[in-house]
């Protein structure tokens, strides 16, 4: 019998995915996503890992502050390291901080969405006030304490976005539960003799879950985006080679000054180009999983 | 007829979605009198409503409309946007179902119905609409003080008298209401019923009246006509076609709801098999045939027409 | 009562109440085995909440619910333990079903959830064949939007009696059906009945619906049964002016004289002193009550009829031995 279930399943799957192909945006979206992706999984063959390193690119002999026409393909920063390689590597720690972030956010948001939605009384005010407490920290202090409290490592980075962004998604994700709580398929699934964990895991989720797939879309480019900020702040990792370390070391040492758009603008635009990627993808499965949406555009 | 005030000729209302035509009326051709009143009743998707949304021309655009809707004396379909202006709420005006959603929510009852007013200039000015909108909510019985109540504030049965208040606002000749009483208890039905009789009776107002409650419209009106599939399939005097019908279907709609004390009906609902059709995937022949315990091999070929089944009554039955 | 039947379920004095609200205040009902019984009543009568509690769905605010002869014993104790013996079938089908699961695992989520022993498949082909969809296997993939209104309320019908439940509670079963679709399901509600031996506790403010299918009627109002006894009894020789006053405004009831009480039913937070009906009661405007029972309503109330009673009605004017009918037929 599961058998058919699986069918109708990978059916409405196909029928997101025919409809997701519809959409000019969504796809524009995926296409640039994949070639990043694609970009961050090829690196090693891409550009020599050791390029990143000023010692191995002053053995290399590398000119200091090339432009691409001297240093082909983007030329060097100020100490002879490629800027190709950092673009490449750099791909690789935004992608992965900022999808490792947004688990983290979605993962606390939801579960607290969820049981504060569900149970309800005691439980759910006070999930609320902590939420709301987390809401209204002023974020970069926040963040500043806690990278220099805790070290600065990807990890910690991590933990600190993930720390600081869930309480929208938890109270989007509430929001969301209450309706449904309110549905009378859930009353029916209590007459049979349903208990709490029953009810979230085959009435709950399952309504939610296309919400929470689409925030989770929406939550990357943030992630992305706070990443750049701590680390252009100096707050990132120092070993790992992030777009926004690059574009922290660009800006520290003079790169706007002398005119070495080489250095920054590579980082820049990929920031930018991932995160309208990503915006554009969630827009479109917002759109599916909520077709009002698209409509009243 | 001559004094028709409402008199519809071969409509056909065709909606275009995702580039498949749905035909959701067929061909349908009724006439109402000055102060009479016609009881259209069907099931959901029979076109009853689109074919009283189409007299006030509320069809969304890109909808097909052909045939004639001639109402107070104006052909409605070729009315310029000016003109269908004048003929909505002044010659005709439409009461839906007291929902939530068919008031906003966001303005007071009583600025909701001085709205047609000052957009008709059927009012001297504001203080002339004020005792205007007074005098109506006293007349669908509900106190003054009620304009200033926003429409969450009502019951189900208030928000439904503010709806006709603002449906008579600018003394419409023809009144539709469609489903007027669907969603209220039976009291307060009984209480809107008699409201609209009374209107009626005191306005010379033409209703016609729209529901799938075969009994609120025998009740209510005249006449009765039954849709099935977008089109008219009996047509009579409401009394008589509610007792008495021609049609199998009438029968059974009528069936539907029992008559209290009635031995044949004690512990026997009654009811059709399948499910009404979906227009746009008719079935062939007689549209009701898969249904009909009656159906046999006449009712294949064609699509039986109107046609006179006893005095002033006609249905569409190949056993008529 | 049949002597020596013990009832399937007894509501006793039951209260739930929403703050001040008292939706239900103080109602008795008992539904024997085999029977079916219609509570009707206006909405804001409580009629949806005191099934809820008995489904377990509402916690009580005191009184007692005895299922099958069990669960609390004394008055004022409180049980909301769930019984699979008690099933639900909800006004809205197309609310009741989850729109992410198959008929299939809508029918067989009771069964899972009671770790059922058996072959889960055949049941749930049993449940579907036996609600009227057949054949059964071509409904199992489906998704609830691919199937017409009528058809979903079958599947939640199924899906109910796949528990094997010797009680059904049913909140309007049908009031949100086309009018053609109406009569299947109450036939098939009324066929469960004589060939299972279920109980129906039916929900409604159709009387033509308690007239189709019902052995007994209960006419609630306020928060409280006003008038009960067998269908043919409250229906064509009704003794409580409301009751009476309801089935004047039925359309398809011609002979009688329109009775159109005015306003609507009060606030559940403001109960009426004294009788609760008294401020609406035709019988009481008429004027022709003497003096001894008028003088009564609006102070002394009648309180609720009892639990054991066949037949009774909750009103000054017919516990007097008063011939409500004479007067209430003819006002001034």
């Amino acid at each position: 019998m599961t058998s058919i279930a699986m069918q109708r399943r990978r059916a409405t799957a196909s029928r997101v995915w025919a409809q997701f192909r519809g959409s000019r945006q969504g796809m524009i979206g995926l296409a640039v996503l994949l070639v990043f992706v694609a970009m961050a999984l090829a690196a090693p063959l891409l550009a020599d890992v050791r390029e990143l390193n000023p010692v191995f690119a002053r053995a290399q002999g590398n000119p200091q502050w090339a432009p691409p026409s001297v240093f082909p393909p983007l030329g060097t920063d100020y100490i002879r390291r490629s800027v190709w390689a950092q673009f490449v590597w750099g791909s690789r720690v935004s992608l992965f901080v900022g999808l490792a972030a947004t688990v983290l956010t979605i993962l606390i948001g939801s579960v607290v969405g969820i049981v504060s939605g569900f149970v309800g009384g005691k439980v759910d005010a006070i999930f609320m006030r902590v939420t709301e407490w987390f809401l209204v920290i002023p974020f970069l202090p926040l963040a500043i304490v806690l990278a220099s409290v805790l070290g600065r490592n990807v990890w910690n980075i991590i933990f600190v976005i993930g720390i600081t962004s869930w309480p929208s998604t938890a109270r989007l994700v509430r929001a969301q539960v209450l309706t449904v709580k309110q549905r009378l398929f859930v009353d029916r699934a209590r007459s049979l003799g349903a208990g709490g964990g029953h009810i979230v895991a085959h009435h709950i989720l399952p309504n939610v879950s296309g919400l929470i797939l689409a925030n989770a879309t929406l939550a990357v480019p943030i992630s992305i985006l706070t990443e750049t900020t701590l680390s252009f702040l100096g707050l990132g990792d120092p070993s790992a080679a992030s777009w926004g370390k690059t574009l922290e070391e660009a800006f520290v040492n003079g790169a706007m000054a002398r005119n070495a758009w080489w250095y920054f603008l590579p980082a820049g635009l990929g920031i930018l180009a991932v995160v309208l990627a990503f915006t554009l993808i969630g827009r479109t499965l917002e759109e599916i999983a909520n077709p009002r949406l698209s409509r009243s555009r | 007829m001559s004094d028709a005030l409402l008199s519809i000729r071969d409509l056909s209302i065709t909606y275009h979605s995702q580039g498949r035509a749905v035909p959701a009326v067929r061909g349908v051709s009724l006439d109402i009198e000055k102060g009479g009143s016609l009881g259209l009743a069907g099931e959901s998707g029979c076109g009853k409503s689109t074919l009283a949304n189409s007299i006030l021309r509320l069809l969304p655009a890109g909808t097909e409309v052909t045939g004639q809707i001639t109402l107070d004396g104006k052909e409605v379909l070729g009315l310029s946007p000016g003109g269908l202006r004048a003929v909505r709420w002044t010659a005709g005006a439409i009461v839906f179902q007291g929902a939530l959603h068919a008031l906003n929510p966001v303005q007071t009852v009583g600025d909701q119905i001085a709205e047609p007013m000052s957009l008709h200039r059927t009012v001297a000015n504001d203080d002339a609409a004020k005792d205007r909108v007074v005098e109506l909510l006293r007349r669908v019985g509900l106190p003054a003080a009620r304009a200033e109540s926003y429409p969450h504030e009502l019951s189900g049965g208030q928000r439904q008298r503010v709806l006709i208040a603002m449906a008579l606002a600018c003394d419409p000749h023809l009144l539709i209401a469609d489903e007027p009483t669907t969603a209220l208890d039976l009291m307060v039905q009984a209480q809107v019923l008699a409201l609209l009789d009374d209107l009626k009776e005191e306005r010379n107002l033409t209703l016609l009246f729209i529901t799938h409650d075969l009994s609120v419209l025998t009740y209510a009106c005249e006449r009765l006509a039954v849709m099935y599939a977008g089109r008219i399939v009996e047509e009579g005097p409401a009394w008589e076609v509610f007792e008495n019908g021609s049609h199998p279907y009438t029968r059974a709609l009528a069936a539907a709801f029992p008559t209290i004390g009635d031995v044949g009906s004690r512990m026997a609902p009654s009811g059709l098999g399948g499910d009404p059709p979906t227009p746009g995937d008719l079935p062939g022949g007689c549209p009701f045939h898969p249904r009909c315990p009656l159906a046999h091999d006449a009712c294949l070929p064609a699509e039986p027409e109107l046609r006179i089944s006893g005095e002033a009554r006609s249905a569409a039955c190949v056993l008529v | 009562m049949r002597a020596g039947v013990t009832p399937l379920v007894e509501v006793e004095d039951l209260h739930v109440h929403f703050g001040a609200a008292r939706a239900v205040d103080g109602a008795s009902v008992r539904v024997l085995p085999g029977e079916v019984l219609a509570l009707v009543g206006e909405s804001g009568s409580g009629k949806t909440t005191l099934i809820r509690a008995i489904q377990g769905l509402q916690k009580p605010t005191s009184g007692v619910i005895r299922v099958d002869g069990t669960g609390g014993s004394s008055p004022g104790h409180v049980q909301t333990i769930f019984n699979p013996t008690v099933q639900m079938v909800f006004q809205d089908p197309t609310g009741a079903l989850n729109p992410r699961q198959t008929i299939y695992e809508i029918v067989a989520e009771g069964l899972r959830i009671k770790r059922h022993a058996g072959s889960e498949t055949e049941q749930v082909a049993a449940a579907l064949s036996r609600a009227g969809l057949r054949p059964p296997e071509r409904f199992f993939p489906l998704y609830p939007h691919e199937v017409s209104g009528g058809q979903r309320q079958r599947v939640v019908i199924a899906g109910a009696m796949v528990m094997e439940p010797r009680l059904l509670l049913a909140d309007e079963p049908v009031a949100s059906l086309d009018a053609s679709i109406r009569g299947e399901i109450l036939a098939l509600m009324r066929r469960l009945v004589d060939e299972t031996g279920l109980a129906i506790l039916v929900v409604t403010h159709d009387l033509g619906l308690a007239w189709n299918i019902a052995d007994r009627v209960a006419v609630m109002y306020l928060g409280r049964i006003v008038e009960t006894g067998p269908t043919e009894q409250i229906l064509e020789n009704p003794r409580h002016p409301y009751t009476r006053a309801l089935l004047s405004v039925v359309p398809e009831t011609r002979e009688m004289e329109q009775q159109i009480l005015t306003g609507e039913i009060p606030d559940p937070a403001r109960i009426p002193a004294g009788c609760r009906f008294h401020p609406r009661c035709p019988l009481l405007q008429s004027g022709d009550l003497p003096e001894a029972i008028s003088s009564r309503c609006p102070i002394d109330d009648p309180g609720p009829t009892p639990l054991e009673a066949v037949s009774a009605a909750a009103c000054w004017a017919v516990t007097s031995g008063v011939d409500s009918t004479a007067i209430g037929l003819n006002p001034g």
